[in-house]
């Protein structure tokens, strides 16, 4: 059953939230950057609907700290957040997919040569679902940071990927959740990239003791906000 | 009211979620002819990004448990991308205006910040004449980077260049969408 704002455009994103595709401190930018201006598209049928994932094609993988039963090494947390949209509604039911590099910020991916060890016991793929009020929670490690070859001595901060839908095309988010605290973080072209400092401050998830489980592994709160429909006059 | 989070560049490594049947939009039992979409993605001197996520989203044929309009495919070592789809019909437009059979592409990769949008239409489909998007595009260079071409029955190709050439080949068209 497909809802009744289904056909109602998304707003624009809102000044300075989003990077540029041309990012200059960012290497890999260069030559991928389209130079010609975008051609806007004022939002049909194919941008307002998008993909629904039910749990039986696409099953959930919550935990990203046990492979068959061993635990992987590293500091366990539990990442907790709630999806809303722009008009403070919650997302729910929608698929959320998350990747990152283990404990020793090695990922487990043939491109992947930093000499850091593979750990079996964890597994770099999560893929959780919000509850009817937009919560999803999902427990991993806290990932590593990394070397990369964007510049001299670069390395990332510590960080999870994370791919959300949404309710239509045009909703679609791709991202990273970054630490508290973390000093790399303001000498990373990546996360630098977002004009606005508000929003790129954001991305950083936050050490919450209700999300915390005594004894077993500290928690995080990361809540994530997609694109909103304009307003319809049935709903002003 | 809070608007909507920051985009991150997929980067190198999202292959962790990869899931290659992903590519195949008829494998839960779609009905309708199968048609293939290949291609290739390029950047600005030519050479294939191979680290490519090039996601496909079509509005028709309606998704249901059986068709999820929705696929994913990796890039190869030669930038190469095939999905396995049923053709899409035309599409309802703004006011009342119809639109040409589509596919919405998106592609996200290490160097992009933000996905990229752009769209493959049908060559030679009479609709195309009257498709908004493809009629307001003067360029007929650009407004064919548009256009998937067929490659024998049932089977298109459209190939996607990210940054125009230093010898003046043509930048695919995106979409600010």
């Amino acid at each position: 059953m497909q809802s009744e704002s289904e056909g109602v455009p998304f707003r624009p994103y809102a000044p300075g939230t989003q990077p540029p595709y041309d990012a200059s401190a960012y290497g890999s930018t260069h030559k991928r950057h389209p130079q010609e201006n975008p051609v806007r598209l004022p939002h049909t049928i194919t941008e307002t609907t998008g993909p629904r994932f039910s749990t039986a094609h696409f099953p959930p993988i919550p935990d990203l700290s046990v492979v068959d039963g061993k635990s992987a090494l590293g500091e366990r947390i539990i990442v907790r957040g709630r999806i809303t949209d722009e008009n403070s509604r919650p997302i729910p039911n929608t698929i959320v997919e998350i990747w990152q590099a283990n404990a020793s910020g090695r990922y487990q991916h043939p491109g992947d040569q930093h000499d850091a060890p593979i750990d079996p016991n964890f597994h770099g793929e999560g893929r959780v679902f919000t509850d009817d009020d937009g919560w999803y929670l999902f427990t991993s490690i806290k990932p590593g940071a990394y070397p990369w070859r964007n510049h001299h001595n670069a390395w990332r901060p510590n960080h999870i990927h994370f791919s959300f839908f949404g309710s239509g095309f045009a909703a679609r988010l791709i991202t990273q959740m970054y630490f508290p605290g973390d000093p790399l973080l303001e000498l990373d072209p990546i996360f630098l990239s977002i004009p606005d400092k508000a929003a790129r401050n954001r991305l950083v998830c936050a050490l919450d003791m209700n999300v915390t489980e005594p004894e077993w592994a500290l928690g995080y709160r990361f809540d994530v906000v997609l694109r909103g429909r304009e307003a319809t006059p049935m709903e002003a | 009211m809070p608007s909507a989070t920051s985009s991150q560049t997929i980067g190198p490594f999202w292959h962790l979620i990869e899931h290659p049947e992903w590519a195949d939009l008829t494998r839960f039992g779609a009905a309708g002819a199968r048609v293939t979409l290949t291609g290739s993605v390029v950047d600005g001197d030519g050479n294939p990004v191979t680290d490519a996520a090039v996601e496909l989203w079509q509005a028709d044929p309606p998704a249901d448990e059986h068709f999820p309009g929705f696929g994913r495919c990796r890039t190869d070592q030669r930038g190469e991308f095939r999905f396995t789809t049923v053709k899409p019909g035309p599409v309802p437009g703004r006011g009342n205006a119809q639109q040409a059979p589509h596919f919405a592409i998106t592609l996200h990769a290490r160097g992009l910040l933000k996905g990229l949008v752009t769209r493959g239409y049908f060559d030679a489909e009479p609709l195309n004449e009257t498709d908004p998007l493809l009629s307001s595009i003067e360029d007929p260079l650009r407004r064919a980077t548009l256009l998937a071409r067929p490659q024998g029955t049932n089977r298109w190709r459209i190939d996607i260049r990210l940054q125009r050439g230093a010898h003046g080949e043509t930048e695919t068209v995106f979409l600010d969408i």
